[in-house]
């Protein structure tokens, strides 16, 4: 393949910028139609999500990992290198999107002509506004029927401060006016500031896995050049490498002889795991150390669960899918867990309940892989007070993440619990029934503004572990969908936490042990058990499905016993069908789990976990 | 038989209703096919045969006889052979039940399905109780001894003393043999529609066990044997015909979407095969007329498979699987090999719902209303 030469672009020509906007207002589809004005893709109708190229991405209709592309245009008489960088627009994915933003100049502001500015948008927004890009705001699917690019302009205003006759009008799907969106990137967004003269100082904003030719990096250069052969080094791990090849990304790999300050692109050097390429992490040469890019930070896991296999001989295959599933996604964490009643496996940390759905999917499509989740957790802390407990985990604070870790009350002095500040976009009529909801889930209310006349922001102080459930579904469900929703940390926070056990004819089930506010107990235990009575079958004996608190039961279904069980009806000779069917009915067995002596299938867990809504 | 002259609320069996039968046309596809699967099965002596369908009563006498002779020419076929007739009481009077006796029908079973005439009209029966009560006094006369009726229990809104005193009822006008059935809504039926739509209400799984076992009460004080989950006998009056099935012997189906379980013995086979003959009547009867016959579906079943139809199967009859039955299917394996070790089977014996002896492998009196959730595990430890 011919090598691409980037000289000719100098850093007056190159444009740096990304989209971002709400869920589903057109990132994607925008990025779709420059790709094809500029000529990079071929104007066809396959053209939707070009650059999602995860299955699980186009079938969700989201972005999880970011991609870039270099396009190429010619605006009166100058050839510009205009780099796109594609963000994830998911609230779960904030951190990927401050470093996508760091490469860039300047950001494509999205808003839904008919939805206009919702939760993410003004999240998006900030996170632009402080890194001091320019902002091209774009009001998009002005070809749907219930458009009102007007209104939207005047939130654009009245939020963002931002000029209503700056707003260009466009319908991505169509590609109307899409052209002078590119003519406002290369006009109102600035060159990079850099110099190819500067010693090499690359970021990392992205980096993904190739079994043949390992860690593809996704770089910016903020200074210098980078070539083959060249030996360089990350800021974060210390670590040495040598250029194997570079080049730019058209959305498919084109290797190019160097790549210059100003420019983005990839970077191979042998590498062997993500994970030595961070998201955020600087490169430099080896032996010219500069200042690391600002604003690294390793992935914090917001929420936990338990992944185990079906049955302990998967565990080697369990293992190894996981392995090369979080070979491309180093912001999962992954620790080795074990239960007495699961055996051994993983308890794994996401940032956000998207993310981990997104991978249990993954799973199961890629790898053919069907796995026992255990219940959802937030990394709950406690202070210890019992100087047994403090010498035997070398300190006084610790993190609980699996509930049976969970200290007893005697031991600690409080228990802390993760929190939240949200953001909530709605049409006022249903303000009521909103902070009903929230104060439902313990939160507190901060802030509360009109952004318009009919939107109110609403700013709440929420316990992590009563959004990571069903809060959004919630959110949605009352709001007839208008309301939108978007959180970021705020710390721990004194809480009256309880394990909660969950019992089946007396024997814990350890999968559903939950760590929870005393006050969320009964509710929540008595849905546990109603919610596994449906899914467990009826047996030959009577079952008692429990909710406990140490040895208090606060909560019980029972599970009547099968007193007929035998078809009773005219054959005529016919048995196949009642063979296959009894045939089924032994395989099933094979694959219950035991809980003393009742049977329960193994999905049963997972369909008392999840959500009502799903799927 | 497969032609009715209306289909019932709650069936959902192979059957058809036409204008006119050209009966002349189909007896001659029976006769055919009969005379080729008793070739193919190298069958020597047949113990029983059984005309159902449809509604076989519709028929002609002629037909019924036709259909003997033509068994009786092609294997051997003793006077004493059970022979038995489905009939609708609709068409049951006592002349057409003579003409059947002098055809050679020894034994006949009539779908009475209920006493009550609101209850038979909600299953869309041609009958009322009264026809029904005639019929069943007709075929005791012509066949005495050797009558079994049919009854339908657990119907929607059916409550548990309804169901009692169509028991009582029965007990008063039948022979020395009952079959008695749940109602199972099929999908697809009328039936199941109406309850679906919530135009009659879902029969709860608790009455429907109360049901069954005030009925199995009810019916051994009168004297019978429960012999089978769904049958009754007095006076040794049981079912040949139903019993092989039950005990795994071999059966020739003839006629459309019936089944069969043989070996092709008549073409130097040795694997028992299971075997369905086309459904539709008209595409039946041209294949039989070209090819002698109209096998839609055979199998060869291998050892484990027939092994676990004899299980699922005999475990359904009071006197459960014998040693010597078992020993036919598994030269190798005896009960006590398979089922006498820790296990399912033991665990399963210690609750009390299965005994393994002298006698064979068979569930208790309790073991047989929930057998369907024995067997599975039965199943899980045959096959290991």
């Amino acid at each position: 393949q011919e090598k691409l030469d980037m000289s000719t672009y100098p850093v007056e020509s190159i444009r740096n910028f990304s989209i971002i906007a709400h869920v589903d207002h057109g990132k994607s589809t925008l990025a779709d139609r420059l790709l094809e004005i500029t000529g990079t893709i071929s104007k066809t109708d396959h053209n939707k999500q070009v650059l999602d190229k995860l299955q699980v991405e186009r079938e969700r209709g989201i972005t999880v990992k970011a991609q870039s592309a270099s396009l190429f245009y010619n605006l009166e008489g100058i050839n510009y290198l205009l780099n796109l960088i594609d963000t994830p627009g998911h609230v779960d994915f904030s951190y990927e999107v401050s470093r996508s933003l760091s490469a860039c100049q300047g950001v494509i502001l999205v808003v839904d002509a008919n939805e206009g500015i919702q939760a993410q948008t003004v999240a998006n927004f900030y996170l632009a506004f402080e890194a001091q890009l320019s902002i091209i705001p774009v009001i998009n699917k002005i070809d749907l029927k219930n458009a009102d690019p007007e209104r939207v302009e005047k939130q654009i205003e009245k939020l963002f401060d931002i000029p209503r006759d700056e707003c260009i009008r466009i319908s991505a799907k169509q590609g109307t006016n899409v052209e002078k969106v590119l003519q406002n990137v290369i006009e109102k967004i600035p060159p990079p500031q850099c110099n190819t003269a500067d010693p090499l100082k690359a970021l990392v904003f992205d980096s993904t896995f190739d079994h043949y030719r390992g860690v593809i990096a996704n770089i910016a250069l903020f200074g210098g050049e980078i070539a083959k052969g060249q030996k360089i080094v990350s800021a974060h791990t210390k670590k040495r490498y040598e250029v194997n090849e570079v080049g730019i990304l058209t959305p498919n790999e084109q290797p190019t002889h160097k790549l210059y300050a100003g420019q983005v692109g990839y970077l191979i050097a042998g590498m062997k795991e993500v994970t030595e390429a961070q998201i955020g992490d600087t490169l430099f040469l080896y032996k010219q150390p500069v200042e690391p890019l600002p604003g690294f930070k390793s992935a914090k896991p917001m929420v936990f669960a338990g992944m185990y296999p079906i049955d302990q001989t998967e565990y080697n295959n369990l293992k190894s899918a996981l392995e090369r599933l979080t070979l491309n996604d180093s912001s999962v964490t992954v620790h080795r867990d074990s239960s007495l009643a699961l055996g051994a496996g993983w308890r794994l940390g996401f940032l956000g309940l998207l993310h981990m759905e997104v991978f249990n999917q993954r799973l199961e499509q890629e790898y053919n892989m069907s796995v026992i989740l255990t219940a959802p957790t937030v990394p709950y802390k406690a202070v210890l007070s019992s100087a047994k407990l403090i010498k035997e985990y070398g300190k006084d604070q610790i993190t609980i993440i699996n509930p049976a870790q969970f200290p007893d009350k005697l031991s600690v002095s409080e228990y802390l619990e993760p929190t939240v500040l949200g953001t909530i976009v709605t049409p006022h009529e249903y303000i009521g029934k909103i902070i009903t909801l929230c104060q439902d889930r313990r939160a507190i209310q901060k802030d509360m503004l009109y952004i318009d006349e009919n939107r109110v922001m609403l700013k709440y102080l929420f316990p992590l572990n009563e959004i990571v459930v069903d809060f959004y579904d919630a959110l949605k469900s009352l709001s007839s969908g208008y309301a939108s929703f978007d959180y970021e940390d705020a710390g721990y926070q004194s809480a009256d936490l309880i394990k909660m056990d969950i019992l089946v004819n007396g024997n814990p089930v350890e999968e559903l042990a939950t760590i929870i506010h005393r006050d969320k107990a009964y509710a929540a235990g008595k849905l546990l058990c109603e919610r596994l009575k449906e899914t467990i079958p009826r047996q030959l004996f009577e079952i008692a499905i429990q909710a406990a608190i140490g040895k208090k039961i606060i909560a019980r279904e029972t599970l009547k016993a099968y007193r007929k069980n035998v078809v009773a009806k005219c054959y005529g000779g016919d048995i196949t069908r009642r063979m296959k069917l009894l045939k089924r009915q032994a395989e099933g067995k094979r694959l219950m789990r035991k809980i003393g002596n009742v049977e329960v299938p193994r999905d049963a867990f997972i369909r008392v976990l999840k959500r009502e809504t799903d799927k | 038989w497969p032609y009715c002259r209306k289909r019932c609320s709650y069936c959902s069996f192979n059957t058809y209703v036409v204008r006119a039968v050209d009966e002349a046309a189909v007896r001659a596809c029976l006769l055919r096919e009969a005379q080729t699967l008793l070739r193919l099965s190298g069958v020597h002596s047949v113990t029983s045969v059984f005309f159902g369908g449809g509604t076989p009563s519709l028929a002609s006498p002629g037909t019924v006889a036709a259909v003997l002779e033509a068994v009786a020419g092609a294997a051997h076929l003793p006077a004493a052979a059970e022979v038995t007739l489905e009939a609708n009481p609709s068409s049951a009077s006592t002349s057409r039940l003579a003409g059947f006796r002098a055809a050679g029908v020894n034994r006949l079973s009539i779908g009475v399905q209920s006493l009550d005439d609101a209850e038979l009209r909600m299953l869309g029966r041609e009958h009322t109780a009264a026809e029904a009560r005639q019929a069943v006094e007709a075929a005791r006369g012509l066949f005495p001894g050797r009558t079994s009726i049919d009854l339908l229990f657990g119907l929607p809104g059916q409550s548990r003393d309804a169901w009692a005193q169509r028991l009582e009822a029965a007990l008063r006008l039948c022979d020395e043999h009952i079959s008695l059935y749940q109602l199972t809504l099929e999908r697809g039926t009328a039936l199941a529609a109406q309850v679906r739509g919530g135009a009659l209400p879902a029969p709860p799984q608790d009455l429907l066990a109360d049901m069954y076992e005030d009925a199995r009460n009810v019916l051994v004080a009168a004297g019978f044997r429960h012999y089978e989950v769904s049958n009754f006998a007095r006076k040794g009056a049981l079912s040949t015909h139903n019993l092989s099935y039950w005990r795994a012997d071999e059966y020739i189906g003839v006629g459309p979407g019936a089944h069969g379980r043989f070996v092709l013995r008549g073409e130097g086979g040795c694997s028992r095969e299971a075997r369905v003959q086309t459904l539709e009547p008209v595409t039946w009867m041209r294949e039989v007329q070209s090819q002698g016959h109209g096998t839609r579906s055979r199998k060869v079943l291998n050892p484990l498979e027939q092994l676990e139809e004899l299980l699922s199967l005999g475990l359904r009859t009071d006197e459960g699987i014998t040693h010597e039955r078992w020993g036919h299917f598994s030269p190798q394996l005896s009960l006590q090999d398979v089922f006498g070790e820790p296990g399912e089977a033991r665990a399963l014996q210690q609750e009390g719902w299965l005994v393994l002896d002298s006698g064979g492998l068979r569930c208790t009196w309790a073991g047989l209303a929930v057998l369907d959730s024995l067997l599975p595990d039965l199943l899980c430890q045959l096959q290991r």
